[in-house]
C-alpha cells in the first residue's frame, strides 16, 4: 500500500490510456475513415440507403405519383416528409453517405498513388533468403552451369515482359510484372470522381422540362411555355437556347392485330424548328431519336387526344373554344379531362369525363377498341356552381373542383347527366345553361426538352472507370525469383513465385516458367 | 412458316426444355444418391469390417459405373435441354412481326436469363470442373423457367417503341450475361458457404467432390471478376446511354436503375471484401449471396413493388404519359 508513495512523483498527466486529445482524435478519425473496412461499410450503407427511394414515390422522378401517396397516407407523409424520404437521392443523410465515401475514396487512393509512383521507378525486390519457404516455389538439379541457367531465367522472363532487377545478388534473378494491375485500380477510383464531378455539373447547371403541345401550336423555349421544369440549382434561364419549333404533322402506326391491337407500335412528329429566328429546318422527331438544338434537346415521350369543344353560354356566346388535353388513362389511349367555363352565363359550366377513341357499344356498355380515333366519342358530365376559379388559386388543368360545383340530374333518378357526343354533335344542356359542340379531335404530343451539360465528363468517367476496372481485375501482378547455387551432381535451381493479386494460379505459372526453362535452347 | 407457327414452337420448346431438365435433375439426383451408397461400401471396406459382410468389389465397382453412367446421362440431358432453351429462344424472336430479339418482355428476359446460366454452366465445367454444381444449376433454371410460363408469359407481341433501338441488343445482352455470371457465382458461393459449415474436409459423399474452400472461393472470384466489368458496361455505360436517348434523362433514378446500382455497389463491396482482413471467405461468400439476391429481385421483384418503373415492359404496360397536376 505504501508502494504507491515511494513512486517517484512526476507531473502526471491527467490523462487515462486510451484517451485522446483533438489531433489523436482526428488521426485516428482519419485513420478509420480511409480503411478499408470502414469503406466497405459505407458501401454497404450507400446501397441500403437507396432502396427506399425506389419503393416510396419519387418527388423529382414521378410528382404526380409522389402526390398520390401523400393523398392515400397522411399519418405517414408527415414523418416521410421529415425524413427526406420523397426525395432520397438529395436527401442530406444520403449525401453523407456518399461524401463520406468519396473522403474515404480520396483518403485512400492518393496517398496509393504516391506508393505506385515511387514503385514505378523502384527495382523488384531482391530474392528472399530462403525460397522454399515462400507457399509457391520449386526447385529441381540440371547439369547446367549456374550462369548459364541464370542467363536463360533472364531471357524467359524477359520474354515474359517481366522487369528483371539490375542489382540482382549473384546467384540469383528477381522479376516482377504486372505494374499496371495497381494503375488500373487508381485509375478506376479515380475515375469515379470524374463521373461524380461530371452528374453534379449536370444536376447545377441543367434543366429537365416538359411541354404538352397541341399539334400545330408553336413553343417558343422560355420558362412561361414549360407545364413542368425542373431546373438545377445553379441555371440560369437567360442562357436557355432561343428556339422554336412547331409540330407540323403527327403520325401514328397503329397494330391492327395481335395481342396488343389498338395500341401504337410507332409514333413520329414531323416539326420545323429555327434557332436564333435563323433559318427554318425540319425534323421528324421519334422515339430513340431525340433532335438536338444548340446544346438543348428535345424527345419525343409521349401522345395523346385534345378534343376541340366549343362550350356556348345561355347567352349564345362562345365561352370556351379550344382544343383540351385528355390524359391517357391506358395504351389505348382511353383517355380522361376536363373542359372549364367559368365565364359562362348565367352558371359556370364545367365538364368531366372520358374520351373513346374507338368508341362501340358492347351490350350497353361503353367500350374502347383501340387508340386510333377511327370513332371518337366524348362521354362527360357536367357540373354547375362555382368551379373555384374565380379566387385566383392555381388550379390543376386536369382537375374539376367540385366542392362547390354541382353535377346535373340524368334521366335516371340518382343518376349525372352524362352527355355523349361524336364530332360534329351539339348537344343543349339543360335549364338553360347553354350547349356543347364537339368539332374535331386534335393530337397532342408530350415534349420533354432537357438540357444535360457534363453528360459527356460522366460518360469519360464510366468508360475511364471500366477500363480501369478491367486492368485491375485482369492483370496478374507478380513476382518471381530464381536462385542457382551448385551441387554435388550440377547446378540446383530454386525458385518461387509470390501472386499479388489474389485470383491467379500461381502453382501454374511457375510450372510453366520452369518448363520453358528447361527446354532446350533453340 | 407463319408467325403463329413459330409461337407455338417456341411455347413447345419450352416445355420440352422444362422437361428434359427436369429428367437431367432427376438423373444427378440418382447420381448423387447412388454416391452415398459407394461411400458406404467404402466405409465399411475401409472400417476393417468383417470381410463376410463386405460388399463384394464387384458390387462396389457396379455402384461406381452408375455414378459415372448417370453422371453422363444427367450431362447429356443438360445438353439436350439447353439445346431446346435455345430452340424456344430463337422461335421466340422470329414469331415477333417484325422478326426481333428474343427480349423484350419480362417472360423473355426471364427465358433468355436462364438459357445464359445453362449455357455458361455447360461452357465453364470443364474448365472449373463444376460438375458438382449441376443440380444447382439445373434445379435454379427449372424454376425460373417455371416462373416464367406461369406468371410472367406474355403472347409474342411487337416491341413498345422505346424499345425499339440497337442499345436493345448491346444492353440487354451485356445485363443477361452479367445475369447468369453472377448467378453461377452466386451457387458456387453457396457451395462455399455450405462446404465451410461442415468444417473439416469430407474425405467422401456428395461434399467430397466439391472442390476445397481455397479453390471455391477462386472459383467464384474469377466468375464475379468477369461479371462486374460487363455489369459495369451493361448498366453504367449503355444503360444511360440507351436511357438518354429513350426518356431524356442518363439516370433518372427510376427503380430499376436504383437496384442496378444497389446490385453494383454489393458486387463492389464483395471485390474490396475479397482483399479485406475479417471480411475474405465467409463474408465476402455472403456478399456475393446478396449480391445474387438483389439482382433477381431487380430482375423480377421490383416490377411488383413499384408501378412508376420506365422499365416495366410486362403485359400490363404503366400508363403512358406522365404529366405534373399544375
Amino acid at each position: 500500500m505504501t508502494t504507491t508513495e515511494t513512486r517517484p512523483t512526476a507531473p502526471a498527466p491527467e490523462r487515462r490510456s486510451g484517451e485522446l486529445d483533438l489531433r489523436e482524435l482526428a488521426r485516428w478519425a482519419w485513420r478509420q475513415l480511409t480503411s478499408m473496412r470502414i469503406a466497405l461499410i459505407l458501401l454497404l450503407m450507400l446501397a441500403l440507403a437507396a432502396i427506399p427511394g425506389s419503393l416510396i414515390p419519387q418527388e423529382r422522378v414521378d410528382a404526380l405519383e409522389a402526390g398520390q401517396w401523400k393523398d392515400r397516407h397522411e399519418t405517414l407523409t408527415p414523418v416521410y416528409e421529415k425524413l427526406g424520404l420523397f426525395n432520397v437521392y438529395g436527401a442530406p443523410w444520403f449525401a453523407a453517405i456518399y461524401i463520406l465515401l468519396v473522403v474515404s475514396l480520396v483518403g485512400c487512393i492518393v496517398p496509393r498513388a504516391f506508393v505506385y509512383w515511387r514503385g514505378l521507378r523502384a527495382q523488384p525486390p531482391a530474392a528472399p533468403r530462403n525460397l522454399t519457404r515462400l507457399p509457391v516455389h520449386a526447385s529441381y538439379v540440371t547439369t547446367q552451369e549456374p550462369d548459364v541457367v541464370l542467363e536463360r531465367a533472364r531471357a524467359v522472363l524477359g520474354r515474359k515482359r517481366y522487369r528483371l532487377r539490375r542489382d540482382a545478388e549473384t546467384g540469383t534473378v528477381s522479376a516482377e510484372k504486372g505494374y499496371l494491375r495497381e494503375l488500373g485500380n487508381l485509375v478506376f477510383h479515380l475515375a469515379i470522381l470524374v463521373v461524380l464531378v461530371g452528374f453534379a455539373y449536370g444536376s447545377l447547371y441543367g434543366f429537365k422540362g416538359g411541354v404538352i403541345l397541341v399539334q400545330g401550336k408553336p413553343f417558343a423555349n422560355n420558362l412561361t411555355q414549360y407545364d413542368d421544369f425542373v431546373p438545377g440549382s445553379l441555371f440560369d434561364p437567360d442562357q436557355m437556347d432561343p428556339f422554336t419549333f412547331t409540330v407540323k404533322d403527327f403520325d401514328v402506326e397503329w397494330l391492327r392485330d395481335g395481342p396488343r391491337a389498338g395500341m401504337a407500335r410507332g409514333f413520329n412528329a414531323d416539326l420545323d424548328y429555327s434557332l436564333r429566328g435563323g433559318e427554318e429546318k425540319s425534323y421528324d422527331l421519334r422515339v430513340n431519336h431525340p433532335l438536338k438544338i444548340g446544346s438543348t434537346e428535345l424527345f419525343l415521350i409521349g401522345h395523346g387526344y385534345a378534343p376541340k369543344v366549343t362550350v356556348r353560354d345561355g347567352e349564345g356566346n362562345v365561352v370556351r373554344s379550344a382544343p383540351v388535353v385528355f390524359l391517357p388513362m391506358s395504351q389505348d389511349l382511353f383517355s380522361f379531362g376536363v373542359i372549364k367555363a367559368p365565364d359562362a352565363e348565367p352558371g359556370q359550366i364545367g365538364l368531366e369525363g372520358y374520351f373513346y377513341p374507338t368508341f362501340a357499344n358492347v351490350d350497353g356498355d361503353p367500350v374502347n377498341l383501340g387508340g386510333d380515333d377511327l370513332n371518337p366519342v366524348l362521354s362527360l358530365n357536367v357540373y354547375t356552381g362555382d368551379l373555384g376559379l374565380d379566387d385566383g388559386t392555381p388550379q390543376s388543368l386536369y382537375t374539376l373542383d367540385k366542392s362547390k360545383a354541382t353535377a346535373l340530374p340524368g334521366q335516371n333518378p340518382g343518376m349525372p347527366l352524362r352527355i355523349d357526343l361524336a364530332p360534329g354533335d351539339t348537344v343543349t344542356l339543360p335549364d338553360g345553361l347553354g350547349s356543347v359542340t364537339f368539332d374535331e379531335v386534335v393530337p397532342w404530343q408530350r415534349i420533354q426538352i432537357s438540357e444535360t451539360p457534363g453528360k459527356r465528363i460522366a460518360l469519360a468517367g464510366v468508360v475511364l472507370a471500366l477500363l480501369g476496372l478491367m486492368g485491375s481485375l485482369f492483370i496478374r501482378s507478380r513476382r518471381v525469383w530464381f536462385r542457382v547455387t551448385p551441387a554435388e551432381h550440377g547446378t540446383l535451381v530454386e525458385a518461387a513465385a509470390l501472386d499479388r493479386s489474389g485470383g491467379a494460379d500461381t502453382d501454374d505459372v511457375l510450372s510453366r516458367l520452369l518448363t520453358e526453362l528447361q527446354e532446350e535452347p533453340r | 412458316m407463319t408467325d403463329a407457327a413459330w409461337g407455338t414452337l417456341s411455347n413447345q420448346a419450352v416445355t420440352a426444355a422444362g422437361v428434359v431438365y427436369f429428367l437431367a435433375l432427376i438423373a444427378y439426383v440418382v447420381e448423387w444418391s447412388s454416391l452415398r451408397q459407394v461411400d458406404r461400401a467404402r466405409q465399411l471396406v475401409g472400417a476393417g469390417a468383417p470381410v463376410d459382410d463386405a460388399p463384394e468389389p464387384v458390387e462396389t465397382e457396379r455402384h461406381e459405373d452408375r455414378v459415372a453412367m448417370f453422371s453422363r446421362l444427367a450431362l447429356l440431358l443438360t445438353g439436350i435441354a439447353a439445346a431446346a432453351h435455345l430452340v424456344a429462344l430463337v422461335a421466340r424472336g422470329m414469331s415477333a412481326d417484325p422478326d426481333r430479339v428474343p427480349w423484350g418482355n419480362m417472360y423473355e428476359f426471364t427465358l433468355s436469363g436462364t438459357f445464359v446460366v445453362a449455357l455458361f454452366f455447360l461452357v465453364l465445367r470443364k474448365r472449373y470442373s463444376l460438375d458438382w454444381l449441376a443440380p444447382l444449376v439445373v434445379a435454379f433454371v427449372l424454376t425460373l423457367l417455371m416462373v416464367a410460363v406461369i406468371w410472367l408469359y406474355d403472347p409474342t407481341g411487337p416491341l413498345p417503341e422505346a424499345l425499339n433501338s440497337p442499345w436493345l441488343v448491346i444492353h440487354v445482352v451485356s445485363a443477361v450475361l452479367a445475369t447468369g455470371a453472377f448467378t453461377l457465382g452466386g451457387m458456387t458461393s453457396v457451395a462455399y458457404l455450405l462446404k465451410s459449415r461442415r468444417g473439416s474436409a469430407p474425405a467422401t459423399g456428395v461434399w467430397a467432390r466439391v472442390p476445397s474452400l481455397e479453390r471455391l472461393d477462386l472459383i467464384s472470384y474469377r466468375i464475379h471478376a468477369f461479371a462486374f466489368p460487363v455489369w459495369t458496361f451493361a448498366v453504367l455505360i449503355t444503360g444511360p446511354i440507351w436511357a438518354h436517348e429513350a426518356w431524356s434523362a442518363y439516370w433518372s433514378w427510376d427503380p430499376k436503375e436504383v437496384w442496378a446500382f444497389i446490385t453494383w455497389v454489393v458486387y463492389a463491396a464483395y471485390l474490396h471484401a475479397r482483399t479485406t482482413a475479417g471480411w475474405r471467405g465467409r463474408n465476402a461468400a455472403i456478399l456475393a449471396l446478396v449480391g445474387t439476391a438483389t439482382l433477381w429481385f431487380n430482375f423480377i421483384g421490383i416490377n411488383y413493388f413499384s408501378s412508376t418503373s420506365q422499365h416495366s415492359y410486362a403485359g400490363a404496360m404503366a400508363p403512358v404519359v406522365q404529366v405534373d397536376g399544375r
